[in-house]
């Protein structure tokens, strides 16, 4: 079965991408965590995203189209990427997402797919 | 602080805190006592539930009862006793007078400050462990079953402590002990000739609730830690009523040995942590500063192990105690012994070949004998098991950065780090790894 395990990263987390004292750091551990998902034979896919900033919103309301710069929602985590897992069960699932460095700082939702659309 | 405040303070807030107080110290005794007749666990705690509610409008007006636990026991018996007449109203006198003469005896006394083992107020949580590890209880659930019906433990708590979503964790326990009321499981200390495997069965499930507390203190969730506390105590229960067993004395030893070590394993109150490493850094056991252990804790451990080797009947628990007891030489001046603590191990793994346990026996046979000959017996150990078992993954590197072979290591250090669960330990092996960075 298939999860998504969606990344929610706090300000801090995801300015430490850009923070040369900080940077070794956040992304050895999301490399170590995605090469873990790899090796054990669950990793399914997903994408890591660019911090919200990067983010532009679309909007179809009344024939017209809206469109503006930055992310959907202003939330206190943001939405850093997710990956997917295929697993036996959500307890599989959770077992993975806790692994995931933002356990500790961010969230980490796990939502199961949903299977493709009939005819597909 | 003041006592001006608190006798200044309203019934009301004395009244809750009675409640609280009756709530955290006796919920799973309280438990035990409603549902040892009837065997229906949830039939207990909807009543027990009603009797707090009950205390929590009553008492601040009407005061704090003299025994609040009687209070509680009689109100929630009253509940129950209702349900039984509703559910049948023939087969009444023999319980009734059963139910009147442990009414008297429960009133009679001042129940909070008799402990267990009163021949009135009997403590019953013994039976009720011995019923949640039931081999008819699915065995996922017996640890669950346990810290919530004897310990009052929440499910949310539960469910964050064991990694379960808290709907399907909560479901598991309702179903848990439907099986409990429905199969007629007894609520008592087995017969003798069953004892021993049933024993076994309870204990793994304190080692269990102490494990999952024990491995949180690297992930610094202080709520998960007091359920180390809490295996303790039921630890010190089991050794209280089943005084001749010597596995219950090896398992309290060997949590006390554990907890004795706990507030060394991170350097949070240790000045001049590594640069670059957040506060609370992870420090391995043979890195702690001896200082930082416990020595009351350990002084019990270590009278707790004598006495069960007294006993003469060795097993799994006591094995690993005094594989701890090993490592505490350092408290007293003295060196490991690293090549007894590999017989110990060898011991240990004829008990219980777990994969913790042959990891651990390849450490120590690596210090003892040398890195190639831990490094042979890490690769002996299963791979199926050992793959996702970050230990492994830690060992392995630290052994091939000993012999040189620094390109594995590193890769075994980032494997290790990409299968902890704890930032501090992440923290830990990353550091180690980019120590071997271009010494190839």
């Amino acid at each position: 079965m298939k999860y998504s395990i969606l990344v929610y990263e706090t300000p801090t987390e995801l300015a430490a991408r850009e923070d040369p004292a900080r940077q070794g750091a956040y992304w050895a551990a999301y490399t170590a965590y995605s090469q873990a998902l790899a090796q054990a034979g669950v990793a399914a896919g997903g994408a890591g995203l660019q911090p919200p900033g990067m983010a532009t919103t679309v909007r179809l309301r009344g024939g017209q189209r809206l469109v503006q710069d930055g992310p959907f929602a202003d939330t206190k985590e943001l939405l850093g990427g997710l990956f997917m897992v295929d697993v036996p069960d959500l307890d599989a699932a959770l077992a993975w997402a806790a692994r995931c460095p933002a356990a500790a700082t961010g969230s980490v939702e796990v939502r199961p797919n949903l299977p493709p659309p009939p005819g597909v | 602080m003041s006592g001006a405040v608190s006798a200044g303070g309203s019934d009301t807030e004395a009244a809750h805190r009675a409640v609280e107080l009756a709530a955290r110290a006796s919920y799973g005794r309280l438990v035990a006592i409603l549902a040892s007749r009837s065997h229906d666990v949830a039939a207990a705690e909807d009543a027990l539930g009603d009797a707090f509610a009950a205390a929590l409008s009553q008492w601040p007006t009407s005061g704090v009862p003299d025994g609040p636990e009687a209070w509680l026991v009689a109100t929630a018996r009253r509940r129950l006793s209702d349900r039984d007449r509703r559910a049948r109203v023939a087969d009444g006198a023999a319980d009734s007078l059963a139910y009147a003469a442990t009414f008297v005896d429960v009133t009679s006394q001042s129940p909070l400050h008799v402990r267990g083992g009163h021949a009135a107020f009997p403590d019953r949580r013994l039976g009720l462990l011995f019923a949640c590890a039931h081999p008819g209880v699915d065995a996922g659930v017996r640890t669950p079953l346990m810290l919530q019906v004897v310990l009052g433990v929440d499910v949310e708590t539960i469910a964050s402590a064991f990694l379960v979503a808290p709907v399907a964790m909560a479901q598991r326990l309702v179903r848990a002990k439907r099986k409990l009321r429905d199969a007629g499981i007894p609520f008592t200390i087995p017969e003798p000739e069953e004892l021993l495997p049933r024993l076994a069965a309870v204990l793994e499930a304190i080692y269990a609730a102490f494990g999952t507390g024990w491995d949180a203190v690297a992930g610094g969730d202080a709520r998960r830690v007091d359920l180390a506390e809490e295996a303790i105590w039921l630890g010190r229960l089991t050794v209280d009523a089943l005084p001749e067993e010597a596995e219950a004395r090896g398992l309290l030893a060997l949590m006390l040995y554990c907890h004795a070590r706990r507030s060394a394993r991170s350097d949070a109150s240790r000045a001049g942590a590594s640069a670059g490493l957040r506060s609370g850094a992870y420090v391995p056991l043979t890195d702690q500063d001896p200082s930082q252990w416990s020595m009351p804790l350990i002084g019990e451990a270590e009278a707790t192990l004598m006495s069960a080797a007294r006993l003469l009947s060795p097993g799994r628990f006591q094995l690993e105690a005094a594989i701890q007891s090993a490592h505490l030489s350092p408290a007293f001046g003295r060196p490991r012994d690293w090549a007894a603590i590999v017989a110990l191990y060898d011991a240990l793994i004829a008990y219980a070949p777990t994969v913790g346990a042959l990891v651990s026996r390849a450490a120590a046979l690596g210090e003892a004998s040398g890195a190639a000959a831990g490094l042979g017996a890490s690769d002996a150990i299963p791979r199926d098991v050992a793959a996702t078992y970050q230990p492994w993954w830690a060992l392995r590197a630290h052994l091939l950065a000993r012999l040189g072979r620094n390109a594995e290591a590193r890769e075994a250090y980032q494997r290790a780090a990409g299968l902890t669960l704890a930032p501090s330990i992440r923290d830990f092996l990353l550091a180690r790894r980019d120590a071997l960075e271009g010494i190839d």
